[in-house]
């Protein structure tokens, strides 16, 4: 039997994570979580109106978990789109607490046990928290995001450097949620903006040393619906949930083109 | 309710990874249709982390044989040692090939592939870990269904999002070895609530796993095997069902997934008392022995009272001696998990893990065209195939080896796609369809109308809960005939459930009263499977037969449930090869 050295640092026990004083846990350790939802069912109703749950929730839980618990529990009609639950399919992007965000990374205990969620704004709302998301898709589209190479590489894989390669990662980490770009006021106000999600999936090829039409992406970007109707607000850079530098990246792009037409 | 007819020449349903790899292979050829119950970026291929391995020899020595041979002792010598060929050497095409579809893998200081280490993956048939496994950071699955998704999207493929797979329909053909071939698959538009047929010369399932039939799970809320399950009960054979793979580091009480990249970067595991007790287990690879030996260890510490915490119930994943840099360069996600979900920080405190349900390796029986067979006789039913975690090549055999399951779907989705744009070319439509919906009517006006008491949520939490205390790593013949009879007492109680949601639009309710009734049919191929093998092979654990016994059980389990709900078994022999079966040591 071999034993570590020494003790690396203290056991951390997630049974133990304090809450914070907002909570008063019962003796199961639950607390109350009052969900205030905006709910639409196109099948029964003209429009939209607010509804409050009551649902009992350990700390720790995520948004999603609520929103299963009223779902399961109380109301089988509560609609909304989910699938991996911590993050990485991006199905379940809502208005929570007047943020926009992920439901399954985002805890009742960081968030508090008063919640407010909405549909993303933007797109059209279908049922509850269900948007149509063809437009979306639809804007990724239009800028050709793959790669486009016509120089055959033969048998082998192409080389890139590590620089070459760090140079568009952040970009690739996005998962087509539609936070970023259901945040952009200027989206809210111009559908025709591709927005901040098919401007980052743009970039991530711009700046692939594989790719050769970026000067057709540049292009397509430079139009009127492109990145110059960004107006720099930061919405979409803090409503990313995989922390990519979306301003930021759309700044670049914006010097690309800018860079070009010098 | 209204019923749209459509007409293609090949159906795919499913659009991760294989589905995705196979419809790339079908552009060109004939006319496709590719059905998915999610958006294609929202499929379960995502959410892989480590890698996929491929001995490229980019970083030191290795060869595809070697590949071989791990994959076959990894599977506990259940693994079809002709289709492990085949996938180990085409794993080096397929990693080129994504790299040219433009997948951003890591790279070495040269430009090259960068490769790591993973479970299980040997130099030279055991000596010791080998840097086989091509990555990007630790969302290698991420990119390769976005990388797959872009390909699609530049050669526009045909989707149907949001289509929750119903049936598929078969016609007698007496020039088929089966005697009937597919004609039609049905499917459930949720956004309108109406069914759509598709007359079809062939049908693809890539639907992914179904991991949602044990409680603590790394998959998604939405892997619930919908393509095996409407299978079975259309009598088609499920093979070696009783084969569940339980990923060793699930984060504690939740089961999300936190890589084994992070022991092939140098992460250990240690008990209560500190130990890093894999030593005693595995003392060449260690903590990067393969899943099945991992999961049974780390259970065994808890059940010897070595686990942590207030319960004694879990262990520790600790990452604290390694560089900081190397965390966030090579482990960014899964370190920003355990942020999120334990509020932990991974540099400098050890991490709550516990064994959570990952993988099916059982599935859909196919050969290695995908083809699917549907007897021990190994006999085709024309113009239906299966690729990825919904299939049974056998590949995997008793236990996956990790990074495997994103070589499977992108070396088989494409043998399965090219298989099937082939066939379709050389035969007639086999119907138009009509009247094929009637099944999937009834059983969703039967889920809608039913007065009944049971919810959904309450049968499938019993379910899970059954599943995991008692046909989970271990597992004996009490604890499994317990199950078996909770199954019948839940499909019993299934036909009583009830919805608050009975409209046409996004019926969410419904879709989890189906997803429900695909659970409890797979979960009782797993245990009729479980039962009967009284040995212990790979994930396959029995306390009451904890010896493999090659003389009786070297063979693959076929599950079929015929029109009366009668459930029997038969078996298939291994296809043996270069390797013969020795004890597993690592």
């Amino acid at each position: 039997m071999t034993m570590a050295p020494e003790s690396p640092t203290p056991v951390a026990d997630p049974t133990t994570r304090s809450p914070g004083s907002r909570f008063k846990l019962d003796a199961d350790g639950l607390v109350d979580v009052q969900v205030k939802i905006k709910r639409y069912n196109p099948d029964v109703e003209t429009k939209p109106h607010w509804e409050t749950y009551t649902v009992k929730c350990e700390p720790t839980d995520r948004v999603l978990d609520a929103l299963h618990k009223v779902k399961w529990d109380i109301d089988g009609t509560l609609t909304f789109r989910r699938s991996c639950a911590h993050g990485v399919c991006g199905s379940d992007a809502m208005v929570i607490n007047g943020a926009n965000g992920l439901a399954c990374v985002m805890l009742i205990q960081d968030v508090g046990p008063k919640i407010t969620v909405e549909a993303i704004r933007g797109l059209p709302v279908i049922k509850d928290l269900l948007v149509d998301m063809e437009p979306f898709f639809a804007q990724y589209r239009s800028v050709l995001p793959y790669l486009i190479s016509t120089k055959d590489p033969g048998y082998k894989e192409r080389p890139q450097s590590a620089e070459e390669r760090e140079r568009y990662d952040d970009t690739t980490k996005c998962i087509l949620c539609a936070a970023c770009t259901t945040s952009c006021p200027v989206y809210w106000g111009n559908d025709e903006y591709v927005g901040p999600a098919a401007i980052v999936n743009a970039h991530r090829f711009i700046f692939d040393s594989r790719d050769e039409a970026r000067e057709q992406r540049l292009d397509i970007l430079s139009k009127r619906s492109g990145v110059f109707k960004c107006r720099t607000a930061f919405s979409c850079s803090e409503a990313c949930p995989r922390g990519i530098k979306i301003t930021h990246a759309i700044g670049e792009v914006k010097r690309e083109i800018l860079s070009q037409q010098v | 309710m209204n019923v749209h007819y459509h007409r293609y020449d090949a159906v795919i349903v499913g659009a991760g990874g294989a589905g995705l790899r196979a419809a790339i292979e079908t552009v060109g050829k004939c006319r496709t249709a590719v059905l998915t119950k999610l958006y294609p970026t929202r499929s379960h291929t995502g959410a892989a982390q480590g890698g996929m391995c491929a001995a490229l020899a980019n970083v030191e020595e290795d060869s595809a044989e070697w590949h071989t041979f791990d994959t076959v002792k990894g599977g506990d010598y259940l693994v079809d040692q002709d289709a492990a060929q085949i996938m180990c050497r085409e794993a080096i095409d397929a990693v080129i090939e994504l790299e040219h579809f433009g997948l951003p893998f890591n790279r070495t200081p040269e430009g090259r592939i960068d490769q790591r280490r993973f479970g299980g993956h040997t130099r030279n048939h055991g000596e010791g870990p080998v840097r086989r496994s091509c990555f990007a950071a630790d969302r290698t699955g991420h990119m390769i269904l976005q990388t797959l998704y872009q390909q699609c999207v530049a050669r526009d493929v045909n989707f149907f999002n949001e289509y929750h797979v119903m049936d598929v329909e078969f016609v007698d053909d007496p020039q088929s070895p089966a005697g009937r071939r597919v004609s039609s698959v049905v499917a459930y538009e949720l956004a309108t609530g109406d069914l759509h047929v598709f007359a079809t010369k062939a049908v693809l399932f890539a639907t992914g796993g179904f991991g949602k039939v044990f409680k603590v799970s790394s998959n998604a809320h939405t892997l619930t095997g919908d393509g095996p399950s409407l299978l079975y009960r259309r009598g088609v054979p499920l093979e070696d069902m009783e084969f569940f793979q339980f990923h060793p580091t699930g984060i504690y009480k939740l089961g999300i997934l936190l890589s084994e990249a992070a022991r092939g970067e140098g992460g250990i595991l240690r008990n209560a008392a500190n130990e890093r007790f894999m030593e005693r287990i595995a003392p060449t690879v260690k903590d990067l022995a393969p899943r099945d030996l991992v999961s049974r260890a780390i259970l065994t510490e808890v059940r010897e009272g070595r686990g942590i915490g207030p319960a004694k119930d879990y262990v520790h994943l600790d990452l604290t001696h390694l560089p900081p840099e190397q965390i966030d360069a090579k482990l960014p996600d899964i370190t920003d998990f355990v942020r999120t979900y334990l509020g932990i920080e991974p540099k400098t405190s050890m991490i709550p893990i516990q064994p959570t349900a990952h993988y099916a390796m059982g599935g859909i029986p196919t050969n290695i065209e995908g083809e699917v067979i549907v007897d021990d006789q190994n006999t085709v039913l024309p113009g239906l195939y299966a690729a990825g975690e919904c299939a049974c090549v056998s590949v995997h055999g008793a236990n996956r080896l990790g990074t495997n399951s994103l070589l499977d779907i992108v070396v088989f989705g494409k043998r399965g796609g090219r298989a099937m744009a082939e066939y379709v070319q050389g035969v007639d439509w086999a119907g138009d369809g009509n009247g094929a919906e009637a099944d999937a009517v009834a059983g969703i006006e039967r889920v809608k109308s039913s007065t009944g008491s049971q919810k959904v949520s309450q049968i499938r939490g019993e379910l899970q809960e059954e599943m995991m205390d008692k046909a989970s790593v271990f597992r004996t013949e009490e604890t499994l005939a317990s199950v078996a009879a909770t199954i019948e007492d839940l499909q019993e109680r299934y036909a009583h459930i009830t919805v608050d949601d009975k409209g046409p639009t996004y019926n969410y309710d419904v879709v989890e009263a189906l997803e429900l009734g695909n659970l409890i049919d797979l979960s009782e191929a797993v245990v009729v499977g479980a039962r009967a093998r009284t040995e212990s092979r790979g994930a396959h654990f029995r306390d009451d037969f904890p010896e493999r016994n090659d003389a009786e059980w070297m063979q693959h389990t076929l599950v079929t449930r015929n029109e009366s709900g009668k459930v029997s078994l038969s078996y298939k022999p291994v296809v043996g090869g270069p390797y013969q079966p020795m004890e597993r040591r690592y």
